[in-house]
């Protein structure tokens, strides 16, 4: 008789299934956990967490230099950017069309359409293409990349609570996905699912972004929103039950503990090592408090990251 | 785990003396349950109902010290599995393991590395706990000279790592060292009965370690009758995957279970099996967020040691009390007299947000935080905390005069209503209303302030 009865939980709910990724190209599911992260011991996880590579439409302009090298001139072409984010191991491309906003170049519909389709011949690799962050632009680049990769299943954004009908019913009518970003607060991210639903948006058609928190900069926050997310999806609510994504590399890579060379403690260490540590860690700890999408700038990270994931997802025997 | 008064008074005579200074036992009970009373005030509870409610009052994971004073590591007495319901309360110790096969000038400046550490984070010093000695090859003058190495660091809190009783013993031999309350690490199945009498005649915590949780039950269950009650915990896991399952089954058992035998802290050692120093990193992270009491890495660097205090920082912090951030006026990328000077709460939400838009904007600026109890800037505003009074004698507090040569100061788009009252307040100041979210900050110092 064993003396340690293994403390298994059994869960009533199961995290949503999403599908990304066209007919005949490369397709990616997340979610339908009936367990917490990397708990195989009480539940199923049939999917992987995925890792998606940040790309841009435009060259970065206040990238660290440490990025900027390890990506060397693909970034100058989103086409070569994803091109070699998929040879370097990317499940997925995150595609920002930065150079829509009105200040960095206010470019069109037409051509956002023309960017999607470079990056699709390039890789097949499924997309989530967003805009600018500006509420009209977003609309106006998100319904013509909808049009322009029909049946593509792409996922688009961003939806929040004051922009999500356009984009919600341009993905409705193009069979794509949207992502939708609340304010780091559960409630928040269920109401905002719900809005979708109501208007008609298929449960298996939405991934929450609940925002992020880098390390040092609100990733409890984000951990603790994360983990109550999930424990009410297994608890049975449908409408916090969607996969989560999560920009550990954007957050990260803006703060000055990322990209400060000079000018810091001597006690911060080297740039170099402390910059890719504050992403992945940043990214370890929310993928551990459910994060199904990880979204990394530093292809060192992508790779590291995905060597955590294989060993946490190695089914281990019995503990006790 | 706390108990009831009911629960309390099943122990108690139930004579009503009133003796205990209460009128009745249940009244002591219930004054018992809320902490508000010893049990020692009532003479008649017999010696076993005593120990018994001892035992039922103990906390599920019990709190075990190492070290002294200095950097002493306290860790145990943890309640709950998610930050959220409850704070995580005593930071995991995190120290450098040395071997005693390595070179003796080398080790010595890796404590010194150790010992001479130290960062700040808002606000607060952090730093590295302490060290590992680890007997490797079984030599035990090695061992003893690696270990007097560390007594040039008194303040450290210490592991001493060998399976071999005669070398520990030697060790503690040493009064300076046993002095210093180290952990012994460890007792297996073979060593368990020796390890355990030296932990008890030094007074030292001591690790238990097994492979697999049955094996440790049954071992720390020996180990406990032996009389040793300062215990940690090494299930034998290593790997990202066994260990986060291993801990996370020890962590249920003992707050949902109130499983003793495992009720204790535990002790992880991420570098063991670590392909890379980022793989040893980042399962020392995942060791401080999932329920490790005790990380023992095998390297150290600035690099990785301020992300990693960071981590902690964070997963520590009371969830119900947000960190505030100390109010002040920060400078960003050294402003002169003529950057623009902003205001905001001490949320440290709000202040993150702020900061880090102004930091990516890459304007010299100034950020007035105004201490409003940790309270957001709409909140503070609707419960009277952030209102022109404050923030006018928070300026004069920091002397922002002195700092500043110009006179206007950006209030948070959220608050735009202030603008009145403080030109009420700064008769001389030209009140601007800066944009409604932190992402606007960017735009609105380009905006603004562009030369
Ligand atoms: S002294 Fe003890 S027995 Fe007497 S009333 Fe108080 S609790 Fe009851």
């Amino acid at each position: 008789m064993p003396k340690v009865e293994a403390p298994v939980e059994k869960w009533r709910g199961r995290v949503q299934e999403v599908r990304l990724g066209g007919d005949g190209r490369k397709q990616v599911t997340v979610g339908g956990e009936s367990t917490l992260p990397f708990l195989h011991f009480d539940g199923e996880i049939p999917h992987r967490p995925v890792i998606a590579a940040e790309v841009l439409d435009m060259p970065p302009a206040d990238w660290a230099e440490n990025v900027v090298s390890a990506w060397g001139d693909a970034l100058k072409s989103p086409a070569a950017w994803a091109k070699k984010a998929a040879q370097l191991g990317a499940d997925l491309i995150f595609l920002r069309l930065a150079s829509a906003h009105p200040e960095q170049g206010n470019t069109s519909g037409a051509q956002a359409a023309k960017t999607v389709s470079q990056v699709m011949e390039a890789t097949d690799l499924p997309l989530i293409v967003v805009g600018p962050d500006v509420a009209e632009k977003d609309n106006e680049v998100i319904v013509a990349v909808a049009e322009a990769a029909r049946g593509q299943r792409l996922a688009l954004g961003t939806v929040t609570d004051k922009n999500y009908r356009t984009i919600v019913a341009t993905a409705m009518a193009g069979g794509h996905a949207v992502v939708a970003q609340a304010p780091m607060d559960m409630n928040l991210s269920k109401q905002l699912n719900i809005l979708c639903c109501d208007v008609g948006l298929p449960k298996d058609s939405l991934v929450m972004d609940p925002t992020t928190g880098a390390l040092g900069y609100g990733m409890e926050y984000a951990l603790s929103v994360f983990e109550r997310l999930r424990l009410a999806a297994l608890q049975g609510d449908a409408m916090t039950a969607m996969p989560i994504l999560c920009h550990a590399g954007y957050e990260s890579w803006r703060q000055k503990e990322a990209k400060a060379v000079e000018g810091v403690p001597v006690s911060w260490g080297d740039q170099k090592v402390r910059s890719l540590l504050w992403e992945q860690m940043t990214a370890l700890t929310l993928l551990q408090s459910g994060a199904e999408i990880m979204v990394l700038r530093h292809p060192r990270s992508m790779d590291v990251v995905r060597g955590v994931i294989d060993r946490l997802m190695a089914r281990q025997g019995p503990v006790s | 785990m706390a108990l009831t008064a009911i629960e309390i008074y099943k122990y108690l005579p139930k004579t009503n003396c009133k003796d205990c200074g209460f009128p009745t036992c249940l009244a002591f009970a219930m004054k018992l349950a809320q902490k508000g009373a010893e049990l020692s005030a009532c003479k008649h509870v017999s010696e076993e109902a005593k120990s018994a409610l001892e035992a039922a009052s103990r906390p599920p994971i019990r709190l075990v010290t190492i070290g002294k004073d200095g950097r002493k590591v306290e860790v145990g007495n943890e309640v709950a599995m998610f930050r959220h319901e409850k704070t995580f309360y005593h930071q995991p110790g995190l120290l450098l393991r040395v071997k005693d096969s390595a070179a003796p000038d080398k080790v010595a400046q890796e404590m010194a590395a150790v010992a001479s550490y130290k960062v700040e984070r808002v606000g607060m010093q952090l730093s590295w706990n302490g060290l590992a000695i680890q007997n490797d090859g079984g030599d035990k003058a090695a061992f003893l000279a690696a270990v007097k190495l560390a007594q040039a660091h008194p303040e450290l809190a210490l592991v001493l790592m060998s399976d071999d009783p005669d070398t520990m013993a030697a060790a503690l031999g040493d009064p300076a060292v046993a002095g210093r309350l180290p952990l012994i690490y460890a007792a297996t199945e073979a060593n368990w009965q020796k390890m355990a009498a030296l932990a008890k005649q030094h007074k030292c915590p001591l690790a238990v370690r097994a492979g697999g949780l049955d094996a440790l039950a049954t071992l720390t269950e020996q180990v406990a009758a032996a009389g040793i009650e300062d215990i940690v915990v090494d299930p034998g896991a290593r790997d990202f995957g066994d260990s986060l399952n291993a801990l996370t089954q020890i962590r249920r058992l003992a707050l949902k279970k109130s499983f003793r035998p495992l009720g204790y802290p535990v002790i992880t050692f991420p570098g063991e099996k670590a392909s890379s120093q980022e793989e040893e990193v980042l399962l020392a992270t995942q060791h401080i967020a999932r329920y490790a009491g005790v990380i023992v890495l095998d390297h150290f660097s600035p690099a990785m040691a301020y992300p990693l205090l960071t981590e902690r920082l964070n997963i520590y912090t009371d969830p119900q009390k947000p960190l505030q951030m100390q109010a002040g006026v920060y400078p960003f990328g050294k402003p002169d007299p003529a950057s623009p000077l902003l205001v905001t709460t001490n949320f440290s939400l709000t202040y993150f947000s702020v900061s880090s838009e102004i930091e990516s904007s890459g304007f010299p600026t100034w950020l007035m935080v105004v201490d409003t109890e940790g309270q957001s800037v709409l909140t503070s505003w609707a419960s009277g905390k952030f209102d022109a009074e404050k923030i006018s004698k928070a300026a004069k507090n920091f002397k922002v005069e002195e700092k500043i040569g110009h006179r206007s100061l950006v209030i948070p788009g959220a608050v735009a209503v202030l603008r009145g009252e403080l030109e009420g307040e700064f008769p001389e100041w030209k009140i601007m209303v800066g944009p409604r979210e932190a992402v606007g900050i960017g735009p609105f110092l380009k905006q603004n302030w562009a030369r």
